[in-house]
């Protein structure tokens, strides 16, 4: 029955191509979702390397393009990527802090085909934004968010929310309104890479997450169609998982710095995986061959409470390194989900996140802030015990 | 923008789509589609025929002509008009006051 080129195993896609370009940012955001030990990486792809890279993956049916990083800015051939890109048949869309984008940029962008640029900011009073990046930015950002206007281009915003900012969400919608941005989005961050070493200084508490989506609501009623406004909570305090990345490698395709491809932004630190690089083999194999993306496809790996649950269509059974980080097994249940036997190890870190932290200029002298120093300790800690880090352990 | 008159489309206006969005042929889809920011829908068979049509060079009654000679005998006017309404109230195409 079984004839070549037979579709009973047809693996579709990728749609979706995020590609970190570099891990280089002016930036040192406290909730990064790079790779903690991203300073221990080799050598960034090359120009040509990512245009091959892009090629092949169009050639599954990819239409999607994040360029990413890092601040992709930091390189200075985006330009070419944008223009071969764009040409190839991508949508482009361009995620940045907006350091580096001067006019000559933009109109190069422009002139390319990119599709849009989605600015991120870290809060909206000048203080707290540059204590949350430690670097002085704000009004640089405010600059670029006008240039991105006379460009034409849709204003999106990124605002991380967390603990320390939460509480300025009026403030922060007041700027988005402002800023004339017509797409906001307004998500605590994921426990992960950097923003898992902050998670206690992080995560709201339930009275400020309550608070903010009052005060969202609010702020929607009176702008009507005018923005879109997204609002996020972060997943420790839902009962059912996220249906992360729609599935593993049904849609999304990351691709590091350095050649890694990877089924989503973190997979990386998953044991027992081994990623294929692009400089070794083409998007094709990687995709619908190698062992890596092959893993968690489907629902043969899952054990219970997932195999039998009649909900595992629909989120199969969550983040496969949330699983991990937090229970030690990637096969596991995401533990944010009710029926997981491991979900009390999410509701004891929001009952933590319900009791008093110190005030934020305390948090400044003990928070993880993302730079190559803290990456280097980070991937000595980690491959001297590599072990799934439920709780922060202190780096000294 | 739209007169006074609601969000219906002059027949006599030429429509456009508005720029964030891509509109192209996609094999590994065997569909046309519309790309915008993160995100793709498919326009298969009639939809990606009209929306093939709406380049900012032709009106909606021009795009109906079009489409009745390229399928002759079939009286397409109603079902393109109610498609770029649709289209029209999803934000996707706009029309030039000229």
């Amino acid at each position: 029955m079984q004839k070549a080129g037979s579709d009973s195993k047809k693996v579709n896609g990728p749609l979706w191509v995020n590609a970190e370009i570099t891990y280089k940012c002016p930036l040192h955001c406290v909730f990064c979702y790079n790779p903690v030990d991203y300073a221990t990486f080799g050598p960034e792809l090359t120009t040509e390397e990512w245009l091959k890279t892009f090629r092949e993956a169009r050639e599954l049916g990819a239409v999607q393009l994040g360029i990413s990083g890092g601040e992709p800015l930091m390189r200075d051939d985006v330009e070419i990527m944008v223009a071969e890109t764009s040409k190839m048949g991508y949508y482009v869309n361009l995620i940045t802090s907006g350091i580096g984008l001067t006019e000559k940029r933009i109109s190069a962008f422009k002139e390319g085909g990119l599709g849009q640029i989605q600015l991120s900011f870290q809060d909206s009073t000048k203080e707290l934004n540059d204590f949350l990046s430690s670097t002085r930015t704000f009004d640089l950002k405010s600059k670029v968010a006008k240039l991105i206007k006379e460009y034409e281009y849709p204003m999106v915003l990124n605002v991380v929310l967390h603990r320390l900012n939460i509480d300025h969400i009026e403030e922060i919608l007041n700027m988005a309104e402002a800023m004339g941005a017509e797409h906001v989005e307004l998500a605590n961050s994921q426990y992960y890479a950097w923003a898992m070493e902050n998670r206690k200084h992080l995560m709201p508490s339930r009275p400020q997450l309550e608070r903010a989506e009052e005060i969202t609501n609010r702020f929607r009623a009176r702008v009507g169609n005018k923005m879109k406004v997204y609002f996020v909570v972060p997943d420790y305090y839902a009962n059912r998982p996220k249906a992360c990345m729609n599935g593993w490698a049904t849609t999304f395709l990351n691709v590091a710095a350095d050649g890694l491809a990877l089924p989503c932004h973190e997979a990386r630190m998953l044991p027992g995986l081994e990623f294929p690089n692009v400089r070794d083999h083409d998007v094709r194999w990687i995709w619908q061959e190698s062992p890596g993306f092959s893993a968690y496809r489907g629902d043969d790996w899952m054990q219970e409470p997932c195999r039998s649950c009649s909900e595992k269509t629909k989120d199969f059974g969550g983040c496969r390194c949330q699983a991990f980080m937090l229970t030690g097994d990637a096969t596991n249940a995401d533990p944010v989900c009710d029926k997981s036997p491991h979900h009390h190890i999410i509701t004891e870190q929001v009952e933590l996140a319900q009791q008093p932290q110190p005030p934020a200029a305390e948090v400044k002298q003990i928070i993880m802030f993302r730079d190559d120093k803290n990456s280097r300790k980070l991937a000595a800690r980690d491959s001297a015990e590599p072990a799934p880090r439920d709780s922060t352990t202190p780096v000294t | 923008m739209s007169d006074s008159s609601g969000n219906k489309l002059s027949e006599n206006l030429k429509v456009e789509l508005l720029k964030q969005y891509r509109f192209q042929w996609e094999p590994a889809q065997d569909s046309f589609v519309l790309l915008y920011p993160e995100g793709m829908v498919k326009l298969p068979g009639s939809a990606g025929e009209i929306m093939k049509r709406v380049d900012g060079s032709k009106t909606v009654a021009q795009i109906v002509a079009d489409l009745e000679t390229a399928f002759p005998g079939a009286d397409l006017r109603q079902d393109v008009i109610d498609f770029l309404e649709a289209a029209y109230a999803k934000g996707w195409i706009r029309q030039q006051e000229s």
